[in-house]
């Protein structure tokens, strides 16, 4: 896209004359392309000129909120980031913790929220190309992929194109590439109604001898472009649409949105990961927002050095692309690699092998450039420096907001009894099976998924290769973060370690998507600051690192922003992938029990949103009590003691109880009295929400004696019949398996 | 037993193919998409995948690569091969099996473990076991619903050439009359759209699949 209202200059670029400030009827061409007044002098005074269209187009992007993180980099910093296990941190393409046997776990989520936004297909396809990229560049093969989606309510029609767009697409890209898509979650609130989510997590197995790092080396060095030719598609993808707010006219950026091609690098995956076991090349880094403009300086930033690339030997797909559109292109399937001069020949055989494009488009430098020429003529030249760390970082300007400033609807009948409740609770989109969507995705390809989807709390992967198994999660619950943005983030952590605890692993490390509004707004800045300190502390209390991440700002419709939604993907290891528990019942007469130190309050409850009483506030969740919750529940999986093991989530424990009934097809009769003498009314015992809780089945005596001093349980009830019964006082409720089941499962017929 | 499984371009499931031959018993290597020998094995699998992206239809280019025109003479002396999934597009395609591949009644890919009935008392599969068994296997495709003429389709079950049926409200994509796999005449090539490599250990849901590599290792070369 050639930005409205610049006109081509001589370097092909946005036009820079007549000076942009005294163009008083047009916005001047940095405006356009994202920048400030004051971040284009900056750039005048880092250059010590002005730039030229070719620069002014490198410079809005690496300097736009999507690649230089100038709103969230400081808070960030708060976040803990090393651990024994962490083998690659923040920073690199992707993260990676150690699994033992010489192997490496590598994973990172991402969002291509926008571009999903206005198409969802291609958006949501490229989001899963991009997210792979970042993981094999690393030298990982990609065994897993995770999606955590969140869309406006079911009963929209821009909603259910969106969410039915956004499967499909992430199910052509995962399916055609061969990578199994084994979990993920999908939310549906109004605040997303204009603004969707989809987050993507890949989840790649390395050989620890075979990872490479994202740093330019060795002067004299080529830089090979490798995978698709470079097109139009995707021209400020980064600036223009992802770090600004949707709006009217969104149709009109839908050229900035890419299109994916699985083929294309399924062949690319092969290519990177045969040349980097043949240990063929230095450093490699994938193409993704901002295009050879950020991935070549980010590669000589982390390598201290300079690079020159010749745009005129960068295989095109149109002829006629200007230098600047070369440089900022966000063609797909595409990755950058450094090669030492005598290997270039064994490289170009791998990849026309692979059928699969490679062109020697320039070479590191030390002069610490960046050294754009389209032939002999240099077209742009920018320090390393200036580029990469120049962009000014910000302060946020928090504050706290007056009152709740999302809408409430109330859907359920007031005088609704407490069997028409769970029902209601069981059909809420947000909670009902998501069959209708994971059945469209590969979840088995591979041979390692020993977990599919809904039949554990967690993936589960076998990893032969180190003789043991991870545990995969994806989490964030934004409506409850709107409620109180750090204690819904801890949640967020907390609810990761749960699930991963029910399928007996061990933490190892945390990566995370922080989708937030418009960050220059008091409000949503209180939300991002409150949210990444509770994730801070979080993880700081259960000791597990950030090892990656990705920050998405400036989600906000004409209505507002978004639910702040930080999206938490954690990986873990058990050492047997067979042994992880199921989430239904085994068995009927298995004792059911409730493990943790779960007080469940109806505030920021699945009921709550439906009777349309959301505001303002969370309790605080108790972290220590939890991670005690989860080290009993991990050693009980890992020993053989449990039947099943489902964590307490949306919509309580009525609502996990009849998850556990209908996977199993069998009933259940519990007595919450135990747990209303914890100070619960009936109401909040069946449907309250809160972290810490596990509902546990097997024999009695041994879910007893996983009580000590830090850890609660409590004995419900028996697994067996065909209702599902629950006492709760005045609230007592007993409904038939088969209309749980009903409801659970009606969303299919219902998008 | 030599094994020699595909690998186009777009292949996913070829290292899973591989691992279940190993695991039915004998050795297994990959066969590039250019190769022309297939001397040194004993039974081909074309496995499951998008070859050279399917975008076109699915199977519709990987039928012209070199190793299809090997496994074709393969296939014509009376190796078994065994196609799973678009390998079963792709015999199709190369006219090794009757019949083609349609895009599912519901114009999604479907992912599910299905239950499969191995037809007849001349099936392979079946051989020395009791007829109709029953198999657990998942099913994984976009264009999976067989068609064929009617003629054609009563010529099949005239001479045994179906080889499996989804049971009874199992069948995933509106194949018609609930076929999931067939054979050829001379009863060597056989096709199927569910995944028996995905069903060959009880940690990833089944070991149903290993009878299928089994009862093609079992055809006489």
């Amino acid at each position: 896209m050639t930005p409205a209202g610049a006109d081509a200059g001589v370097d092909g670029g946005p036009s820079l004359t007549p000076p942009p400030s005294t163009r008083a009827e047009q916005p001047a061409a940095y405006e356009v392309l994202g920048l400030k007044e004051t971040e284009y002098r900056l750039i005048v005074e880092k250059l010590g000129r002005e730039p030229n269209g070719v620069e002014l187009a490198m410079f809005s992007l690496l300097w736009s909120e999507h690649c230089a993180y100038k709103h969230s980099r400081k808070l960030l910093r708060r976040l803990p980031t090393e651990g024994e296990r962490v083998v690659m941190g923040p920073g690199e393409n992707a993260g990676a913790v150690d699994i033992g046997g010489g192997c490496a776990v590598a994973f990172k989520v991402e969002s291509h929220n926008h571009p999903s936004a206005v198409e969802p297909f291609e958006g949501a396809a490229t989001g899963v190309g991009g997210i792979l990229r970042d993981v094999f560049a690393l030298g990982a093969r990609p065994i897993a992929i995770l999606d955590s989606l969140r869309f406006g309510e079911l009963d929209s029609l821009r909603s259910r194109h969106l969410l039915d767009g956004a499967v499909r697409g992430i199910g052509h890209y995962g399916n055609s590439i061969g990578v199994p898509t084994v979990g993920g979650e999908i939310c549906f609130e109004a605040p997303y109604e204009h603004n969707c989510l989809v987050n993507a997590m890949c989840v790649g197995l390395a050989k620890r001898e075979q990872m490479v790092r994202a740093a330019a080396a060795g002067v004299g060095n080529a830089l090979v472009l490798m995978g698709a030719s470079t097109g139009r598609d995707g021209i400020g993808g980064a600036s223009v649409l992802a770090s600004a707010e949707l709006g009217e006219g969104d149709a009109a950026k839908r050229p900035t949105v890419q299109i994916g091609d699985p083929f294309e690098e399924s062949k690319l995956l092969e290519c990177c990961l045969e040349l980097l076991g043949e240990g063929l090349l230095v450093s490699l880094q994938d193409l993704g927002a901002a295009g050879l403009t950020s991935s070549a300086s980010e590669m000589a930033s982390a390598g201290g050095v300079g690079v020159d690339i010749d745009v005129a030997r960068v295989p095109l797909r149109e002829a006629d692309m200007e230098p600047f559109e070369i440089m900022v292109s966000e063609s797909q399937e595409r990755m950058l690699a450094v090669v030492e001069p005598a290997k270039i020949a064994e490289v170009v055989a791998v990849c026309e092998k692979w059928q699969t494009g490679a062109a020697e488009i320039g070479a590191v430098a030390g002069h610490g450039l960046v050294r754009v020429l389209h032939g002999a003529e240099v077209v742009g030249e920018m320090p390393v420096e200036a580029l990469v760390d120049g962009c000014p970082l910000y302060d946020l300007d928090p504050a706290a907001p007056e009152g709740w400033i999302y809408d409430n609807r109330a859907t359920l009948d007031p005088d609704a009894s407490a069997a028409e409740t769970l029902l209601a609770l069981l059909a809420a989109p947000s909670v009902a099976s998501k069959r209708w969507a994971f059945e469209q995705y590969d979840s088995i390809v591979g041979s390692r998924t020993a977990r599919r989807p809904e039949s554990a709390d967690a993936a589960v992967l076998a990893i032969p290769e180190a003789g043991t198994a991870i545990a995969v999660s994806i989490d964030g619950n934004g409506r409850r973060v709107a409620c109180d943005p750090y204690a819904g983030t801890v949640e967020a952590v907390l609810e990761c370690a749960q699930n991963l605890a029910c399928a007996g692993a061990e933490p190892l490390g945390l990566t995370n998507c922080l989708n937030f509004g418009n960050p220059e707004k008091p409000a949503p800045a209180w939300q991002l600051d409150r949210s990444v300190q509770g994730l801070a502390d979080a993880c700081e209390a259960l000791g597990v690192p950030v090892v990656g991440g990705n920050v998405s700002l400036y989600n906000e419709g004409p209505e507002g922003p978004i639910y702040p939604t930080p999206v938490v993907g954690m990986v873990g290891e058990l050492p047997e992938a067979g042994a992880a528990a199921p989430s239904a019942f085994a068995a009927e007469g298995d004792a059911i029990c409730l493990l943790g130190p779960f007080e469940p309050t109806l505030e920021g409850s699945e009921l709550a949103k439906q009777r349309g009483e959301l505001g303002p506030g969370l309790p605080q969740p108790e972290v220590a009590a939890v991670a005690a919750a989860c080290a009993a529940v991990r050693d009980a999986v890992r020993t053989g003691a449990l039947a099943s093991a489902h964590d307490v989530s949306d919509g309580g424990l009525a609502c996990a109880l009849a998850e556990c009934a209908i996977g199993a097809g069998l009933g259940c009769r519990v007595d919450l009295q135990h747990l209303r003498e914890r100070g619960c009314t009936p109401e909040e015992a069946l449907f309250g929400e809160g972290s810490g809780g596990f509902v546990l089945s097997g024999e009695r005596r041994r879910l007893e004696a996983l009580a000590n001093d830090g850890v609660a349980v409590l004995y419900l009830g028996q697994v067996g019949g065909e209702e599902i019964e629950i006492a709760a006082g005045d609230r007592s409720l007993s409904l038939p398996l088969a209309d749980a089941e009903t409801a659970w499962r009606s969303l299919g017929e219902r998008i | 037993m030599r094994w020699g499984v595909l690998q186009f371009p777009g292949s996913c499931d070829e290292r899973d193919a591989l691992h279940a031959c190993e695991r039915a018993g004998g050795e297994a290597r990959l066969v590039w998409h250019e190769e022309r020998g297939l001397d040194d094995v004993d039974a081909v699998v074309v496995p499951g995948g998008f070859s050279y992206g399917d975008y076109l239809r699915a199977g519709a280019i990987a039928r012209f690569s070199p190793a299809m025109e090997a496994v074709a003479d393969f296939a014509a002396a009376g190796g078994p091969v065994l196609g799973i999934c678009n390998g079963f597009q792709v015999l199709c395609e190369a006219g090794l099996l009757p019949g083609a591949l349609l895009v599912n009644e519901g114009m999604r890919f479907v992912c599910r473990q299905v239950e499969l009935l191995a037809d007849g008392p001349i099936s392979h599969v079946s051989r020395g076991k009791s007829a109709h068994r029953r198999l657990s296997i998942p099913a994984k495709h976009g264009e999976g619903r067989y068609w064929a003429p009617d003629e054609v389709l009563d010529g099949l079950e005239a001479n045994g050439q179906v080889a499996f049926r989804y049971a009874p409200g199992q069948n995933p994509n509106g194949s018609a009359r609930e076929i999931a796999g067939v054979r050829n005449a001379a009863g060597n090539v056989l096709g199927l759209m569910p995944h028996p490599e995905h069903a060959v250990d009880e940690m990833t849901g089944s070991t149903d699949g290993l009878r299928v590599f089994e009862s093609v290792a079992g055809v006489p070369a």
